[in-house]
């Protein structure tokens, strides 16, 4: 059907297509290593957030403690970079798959637990893995982390695009794996009825601990990649990617932008991460930039509890009622069906009288 | 140092139990998941320190104050932020997270970030057994174990009490019962910041206060309430004193064993999770829904 494949007359489609070529064309707009540094970081943690959100926000496993597959990813890297000097394109790979291997280790207890027990065991494990760090800090260099990676390349600017690339692929595996409208994979939708409801999913056929455990190794994964990224990026894989406020900062963005929704993690990241980098260059910016963060995180949910983006969507777009196609707000008519998308306060009494 | 043990076991123990009370009550009555519940441990404190630095109150009355102004802010928070959104779980955490944030650098920025110390309530020590026992320590586990006992009395023999406990067991019925579930949930608010006040107050003097202080507290009260079985609240204090009994030997046994403290009692809450999700004195749902 012609009309499901149409971008520009969806208003939420043309932003969002119109940010990916903003993304690709940034070197182009500015040579400031600043900016560019800002914003890799933004992309990298877009692909953790939007990991985080196809556990939590579809799948419905709370992860409070998301930090360690990002940390156990960014550890295997630099291990593997460091003592058998394997090439940037093998460590993250083979960190990813020990964070999707540590995705079904975290989610055998999660076949028993949900809700908030869940939340709270996930939340457990990096902080039990950096005890452990800490405490075997010959191998793990304890403190300062382990330094000296390889750059993933020589300049900044290939650097961006090999990560920018990276993560928009990963961004866009991630949206069909989870989209529950797609015609080839069924996971997005089976993955949603676990959410709503596991027993019915599972009275229904679904095998509930096959989906929930994929999900979980999905989620890792792609969490690993991004570790991956960071610790090659950075060339430091330190104790600070298991800390319990990386864990809890993914949650803040995610549902900042809005949970269950794939380009809200995104939006999230792609707004508070500047935000707070570039309220630094300001006077007395170090000093209060968390305080402005936390009041605009406070100000903003209490506006727009299902986040930002669930806000602007439902500004700018609307559902027809009658053949379920999205259409933009401003239009009077349904694009495909010709149905009146609403009435006028005419029609509202004509058709009370009838 | 069998002594020792005892007496450092006790005074956490007692401190972790007051908090995961607080935590628990204010959970299982208005469904809150309240990260900002150890700040609030962290705020008293600090406002311990600026009351009697900046105003020169003696000390007691410092910290009545202090425990007064964050049970008011506890209930300013609630009625501004966590009622409004309640629908929205989720939202509620993150938000009450934000709000541990704003009063962590808020405190960040008028105090500075180095470790600053209270004076004791009370001077001196004795010998016991052949170790000498602050006596500052006898008061703050004596005050805590008072503070418990209240809190137990205050939930079986009141009227109060009772709304609580009903609203805990079911929203829905208590409210029908003629309860006035919102303004319960808002008293208990009041009362869970003020436990965490407490414990705030009564701890401080034994430790060095740092605005970096609640995560620490936050991470073991999760894990207490989790251990003791969420929505039970004598689970949740005795799963309280036996993480700070565990905390207490790690530190004591393992040499350099400080970095290992929480990783303990964590891997202790995820074996007993795994082997009784319910927790210890949790009730087991039929296939609860969710």
């Amino acid at each position: 059907m012609w009309f499901r494949k149409s971008v520009l007359v969806i208003p939420g489609r043309v932003i969002a297509l119109m940010f990916g070529i903003t993304l690709l064309l940034f070197p182009l707009l500015t040579a400031d290593e600043a900016t560019l540094r800002i914003v890799t970081f933004a992309a990298i943690f877009s692909l953790y957030a939007v990991s985080w959100d196809t556990l939590t926000g579809y799948t419905g496993q709370l992860s409070l403690g998301h930090a360690l597959f990002f940390g156990v990813a960014a550890y295997a890297s630099a291990l593997l970079d460091l003592h058998l000097e394997l090439s940037v394109w093998l460590t993250i790979p083979i960190g990813s798959c020990v964070g999707a291997f540590i995705g079904l280790i975290v989610g055998l207890p999660a076949l028993r637990l949900r809700g908030i027990y869940l939340g709270l065991v996930t939340l457990a494990f990096p902080i039990i893995l950096s005890g452990i760090i800490f405490y075997f800090s010959d191998f793990t260099g304890g403190e300062a982390g382990l330094y000296g990676l390889s750059r993933l390349a020589e300049d900044k600017i290939t650097a961006y695009y090999i990560v920018i690339a990276i993560v928009m692929c990963s961004i866009f595996i991630m949206f069909k794996f989870t989209d529950a409208k797609s015609r080839i994979l069924r996971t997005g939708l089976l993955l949603r009825a676990i959410r709503e409801d596991e027993m019915t999913a599972r009275a229904s056929g679904i095998d509930t601990i096959k989906y929930k455990l994929l999900a979980f190794a999905m989620s890792g994964f792609f969490a690993g990649i991004a570790g991956g990224l960071y610790a090659h990026y950075i060339r430091v894989a330190g104790p600070s990617t298991l800390e319990l406020t990386f864990s809890i900062q993914v949650v803040l963005w995610a549902i900042f932008g809005g949970m269950g929704t794939i380009y809200g993690p995104v939006a999230g990241v792609f707004i508070l991460y500047p935000l707070t980098e570039i309220i630094r260059f300001y006077p007395y910016g170090e000093e209060v930039r968390f305080i402005l963060l936390s009041l605009i995180l406070i100000l903003s949910l209490l506006f727009m509890p299902e986040g930002i983006t669930v806000w602007v969507r439902d500004k700018i777009e609307q559902e027809c009622t009658r053949c379920k196609v999205i259409n933009a707000a401003t239009r009077r008519t349904c694009r495909a069906c010709r149905a009146p998308m609403y009435l006028t306060k005419e029609e509202n009494a004509n058709q009370g009288k009838e | 140092m069998f002594v020792s043990i005892l007496i450092n076991g006790l005074v956490s123990g007692a401190v972790y139990a007051i908090l995961a009370i607080g935590f628990s009550l204010i959970f299982g009555v208005a469904k809150i998941m309240n990260m900002a519940h150890t700040a609030f441990y962290m705020l008293t404190a600090f406002l311990i320190l600026g009351a009697i630095t900046f105003l020169d109150m003696p000390l007691p009355l410092a910290a009545m104050a202090s425990i007064i102004v964050a049970g008011l802010l506890g209930v300013v928070c609630y009625k501004l932020c966590f009622d409004r959104i309640k629908v929205h779980e989720t939202a509620v955490m993150i938000i009450s997270v934000a709000i541990a944030m704003l009063f962590e650098e808020t405190i960040l920025l008028t105090f500075g970030a180095q470790y600053q110390r209270i004076p004791p309530f009370v001077e001196g020590y004795f010998e016991l057994g052949g170790v000498s026992v602050l006596n500052q320590h006898f008061f703050t586990a004596g005050a805590s174990i008072a503070t418990l006992v209240g809190v137990w009395l205050l939930l079986s023999k009141t009227k109060l009490g009772k709304a609580i406990r009903a609203v805990d067991q079911d929203r829905e019925i208590a409210n029908v019962m003629g309860i006035n579930v919102t303004k319960t949930s808002m008293q208990v608010m009041g009362i869970s910041v003020i436990l965490a006040g407490v414990a705030g107050a009564v701890t401080a003097p034994t430790i060095m206060i740092n605005p970096l202080m609640w995560t620490n507290p936050l991470v073991i009260v999760l894990s207490a309430v989790v251990l003791g079985g969420l929505g039970s609240i004598k689970g949740s204090a005795i799963a309280a004193f036996i993480l700070g009994y565990a905390e207490t030997l790690v530190v004591f046994i393992v040499p350099d064993g400080s970095f290992l403290r929480g990783a303990v009692s964590l891997t202790a809450m995820v074996l007993v999770l795994l082997i009784r999700p319910e927790g210890l004195f949790g009730v087991a749902f039929e296939e609860e829904r969710l």
